[in-house]
């Protein structure tokens, strides 16, 4: 046996050790495109909010009045599904170009890991609204989302951990100034994506 | 050049069981399905492998049903563990006698 077969051998053994146990089919670009959307709704809301041509503070609206948080609340909801359509759609993309497979047992564990507090926040904002505590539903959002991503960096790019936390911080940042929301939430899911996106598109696309 | 092959593991001599050995050390536990799809080899390959890993105790085997289709599963034994181990030492080896 020849030096350069060892290496490669020991290369191949690594290689394999780390696609095996990492789902690394997330797209850097779908992370840019889901940004985007995110900054797109939040221009939208604050344009329903706070009017087009209004003052420094000065509002059209507060965040109590039904027609408005029906608005708000869809797209909401508008953003989320295209950005999990858009996300999922990549992810098989790419999958398929990396061969990987998209439903394999690392990807089940990314999403199990990721579920638990995607559920739990889901469920957390739910309520706050029906209790009509909207003040915190953004912060609500941003955190458990930052803890998702922090349980799931295991089983893909490791950046993901940082995105969690930066996310944490966001959301415990809007919790102290109230009011601001909706700064917070397009700073986290807009801006932060689309960091990490160009991030991940450079190191590893 | 004469190398000392002392500790050169010959389960491992082949790649396809080298590979699934890896697989086994960096995940707790692998379905049959995604080893074939992660390691690109037929089923008769994966499955002729396995049986050899699994007669040298190496692996253990845990056969469930999903949907009543068979899902067959695997894990690395504390022997595998450190034969696996051994085998890496082995192949440092190699390379820093080559290196003198």
């Amino acid at each position: 046996m020849k030096q350069e077969d060892l290496v490669k051998e020991i290369a191949s053994i690594r290689n394999l050790m780390e696609k095996s146990s990492k789902f690394i089919s997330i797209s850097g670009i779908s992370s840019v495109l889901i940004g985007t959307y995110a900054l797109l709704g939040a221009a939208y809301a604050y344009y329903e909010v706070y009017g087009f041509d209004s003052q420094m503070g000065y509002r059209d609206h507060y965040v109590n009045e039904p027609l408005i948080i029906m608005k708000l609340l869809t797209t909401a909801i508008l953003v989320l599904i295209a950005s999990i359509f858009t996300g999922v759609y990549m992810a098989i993309k790419k999958a398929k170009a990396n061969r990987q497979n998209i439903w394999n047992t690392t990807s089940r564990a990314l999403l199990f890991a990721m579920a638990v507090p995607l559920c739990t926040g889901g469920l957390f904002a739910i309520i706050a609204i029906f209790k009509e505590n909207y003040a915190v539903v953004s912060s609500i959002l941003l955190i458990f989302y930052g803890l998702a991503l922090t349980a799931g960096s295991h089983y893909t790019f490791s950046e993901i951990k940082g995105l969690g936390i930066l996310e944490i911080v966001l959301g415990l940042l809007a919790l102290l100034f109230p009011g601001n929301g909706i700064i917070f939430w397009a700073l986290g899911f807009g801006v932060l994506h689309i960091i990490y996106g160009v991030i991940v598109h450079k190191k590893y696309e | 050049m004469n190398l000392d092959l002392t500790q050169y593991n010959k389960v491992f001599e082949n790649k396809v069981r080298l590979q699934i050995m890896s697989v086994l050390m960096a995940n707790d536990e692998y379905d049959f399905n995604s080893l074939k799809s992660i390691l690109d080899v037929t089923d008769g390959n994966l499955a002729s492998n396995l049986k050899t890993l699994e007669k040298e105790k190496y692996i253990e085997v845990f056969k469930t049903f999903v949907d009543r289709k068979p899902n067959t599963r695997y894990r690395r034994t504390t022997e595998g563990e450190r034969a696996f181990e051994e085998h890496l030492k082995a192949l440092e080896k190699l390379i820093k006698q080559q290196y003198k």
